[in-house]
């Protein structure tokens, strides 16, 4: 019988490697065989790249053979959302607009993987320049949830998200700008993390809203995102937003006990809207942390509810910027009938962006337009201090912060599509740790019943996510947090 | 209604986006919408308040600037391979001057 690494760990595939049973090719090619029979379908691929990744689990098996110690990741198979450049490899951002762009160079995070052993088995689906939260907006078709087929797997880094979940990969890279990680997370049954703002270089990271953008790991288990993070963590002087702050180990306190943590619950985060049995998942997971010994503390988030707003503008307006580069001029697609300059932006951009980036980037040029400024895009920024500031006092007498990841599960395939204003809210929890750059990982928090679609007898069972979330640069703790409450509520 | 179709052209028009007649009209109801939506930011009194402008701590925009320093950039094949036109070393467009 072939291997099956289909639900695999790092430190499976360590063991693997290090007791001979396996060989770094053989987990690639298990990998690749894996990903052949499931991207038909939940389509989380848009790229495989088997030549880069036997060439990288040959570099593997040498090491080993030689009796070289094996770097952190040796022969993981690891999956890249692709809107973040491996060189050589066609980039897509899930655009009509790149074409057949290839990546002339590599993101720093991706450098780093491969450094690290990784081995990269392809490029991951997701909303159109990760502008999306269900992976519907991709020019290459919807990613399907692998809980149901018929819903989605939450977005934007919804292919990361699926490719770990159906186990195409032992971890992904996805970026998270409103929730594009832990939604996605959330929404599959993976642990999905947003490191501080600047903890994760983003050379390399297409740019969707630059004070939002954050690279960031999905995987099976804390454990793994942590170990993905230590290698992919740092300052980069190809960045200049990338933070100069010491990288710990973060898998080394994992087995501490966080007895004593003090964990505030924000009111804000259990309000209308929040589903009745997301609820319930939720507080039986705020039982488990209070049986680990933490104290949870009833805490206030006052500017909640103005964060959906102000992120919609600060996205959007860096984003009008960002976005302007897309002029058919130096790559991707250009609109071959235009007898001016001018025209030929107008017409490759109208041709190749989607309708969601067309909104958003109409939304973001409106409110930096003269006259507009200061209503929208200032206003927002002194919102946004606002939120900052809500959450700096919040862990002036807390540890930790518990909530839901998203206040329902995965929603149905077309659900949302026709209001963009519906699908903006299910970012409702996740928007306030980008507007405030801390760091935040959402982890499985059990099932919820699904209700059956037509045609289908049954309701699949959906994952719950919770929301665990830090001060700046405290990614330690947070994951020892988690780590215990993956433990202690797979026992509950 | 906020958002005027006559708006939605003007601000298209910034944009450098070319739309189609019916996606004009759907703008102008998409982001009428959501203009009323983030209009609740209204109810908060931000006077006194600092526009966040960098993420991790109060600093001046020019905090994160390198030093000037020289640094190898891409070599011009490398550069261009991506063109969608090129010639003589450099990308091609359309004719630039127009009147």
């Amino acid at each position: 019988m072939s291997l099956d690494v289909s639900r695999w760990t790092i430190a499976d595939v360590r063991e693997a490697l290090g007791s001979r049973r396996a060989t770094a090719r053989e987990i690639c090619e298990a990998t690749l065989a894996r990903i052949a029979e499931e991207n038909p379908k939940n389509n989380s691929f848009l790229t495989l790249t088997e030549d880069r990744a036997l060439e990288q689990a040959a570099a593997v098996d040498r090491q080993a053979a030689e009796g070289m110690p094996l770097p952190p990741l040796a022969g993981a198979p690891i999956a890249v959302k692709d809107v973040i450049h491996a060189e050589g490899v066609r980039t897509t951002c899930a655009s009509k607009i790149l074409g057949n762009f290839i990546a002339p160079y590599s993101a720093t995070a991706v450098e780093r993987l491969e450094t690290a052993g990784a081995v990269v088995v392809g490029k991951t689906s997701c909303d159109e320049f990760a502008m999306g939260s269900s992976n519907e907006n991709s020019a290459f078709g919807p990613v399907r949830n692998p809980h149901d087929l018929e819903r989605v797997p939450g977005g934007s880094s919804g292919g990361s998200a699926a490719a770990v979940a159906a186990g195409m990969c032992v971890a992904a890279l996805g970026s998270d700008t409103g929730g594009s990680i832990r939604q996605p997370a959330s929404f599959c049954g993976v642990v999905g993390v947003l490191p501080t703002y600047g903890r994760v270089s983003r050379y390399g990271l297409v740019a969707y809203a630059s004070s939002l953008d954050h690279i960031g790991p999905l995987g099976r288990t804390v454990k793994d995102t942590a170990a993905v993070l230590s290698v992919i963590a740092g300052r980069d002087p190809l960045d200049s937003t990338s933070a100069a702050v010491a990288v710990p180990d973060y898998t080394a306190d994992l087995d501490q006990p966080v007895t004593g943590f003090k964990v505030g619950v924000p009111r804000e985060y259990f309000a209308e809207g929040l589903a009745p049995d997301v609820r319930a998942q939720i507080e039986s997971g705020l039982t488990t942390l209070r049986g680990l010994g933490c104290e949870l503390v009833d805490i206030t988030l006052p500017n909640t509810e103005y964060a959906t707003a102000c992120y919609y503008i600060i996205a959007t307006a860096e984003a009008s910027s960002n976005l302007a580069r897309y002029d058919g001029v130096r790559y991707g697609r250009r609109s071959p009938d235009a007898a001016s300059l001018s025209e030929m932006y107008r017409k490759t951009r109208d041709l190749g962006f989607g309708t969601e980036v067309k909104r958003r980037i109409m939304l973001g040029t409106y409110v930096l337009s003269a006259g507009y400024y200061d209503a929208y895009y200032r206003k927002a920024q002194k919102v946004r201090a606002l939120v900052a500031r809500d959450f700096a006092r919040a862990f002036d007498t807390v540890d930790a912060i518990a909530t839901p990841t998203t206040p329902t599960p995965a929603f149905r395939l077309g659900e949302k599509a026709a209001d963009p204003l519906a699908m903006y809210l299910s970012d409702i929890y996740t928007i306030t740790g980008n507007l405030a750059g801390i760091p935040g990982i959402s982890v499985p928090c059990g099932t919820v019943q699904g209700q059956p679609g037509e045609g289908s007898s049954e309701g699949k069972r959906l994952p719950v996510g919770l929301q665990l979330l830090t001060r700046h640069f405290d990614e330690a703790r947070m994951f020892r947090l988690a780590h215990q409450f993956e433990l202690a509520h797979q026992k509950d | 209604m906020r958002i005027s179709e006559k708006d939605v052209l003007y601000v298209a028009g910034l944009a450098n986006l070319d739309l189609q007649a019916g996606e004009t009209t759907q703008l102008a109801a998409d982001l009428d919408a959501i203009l009323g939506y983030v209009a609740k930011l209204d109810q908060l009194d931000t006077s006194g308040v600092e526009p966040m402008s960098q993420v991790l701590y109060d600093a001046p925009e020019t905090l994160a600037w390198r030093d000037d320093r020289e640094r190898g950039g891409f070599p011009q094949e490398k550069s261009l391979g991506n063109a969608p036109e090129r010639g003589a070393g450099h990308f091609k467009v359309a004719k630039v001057i127009e009147r």
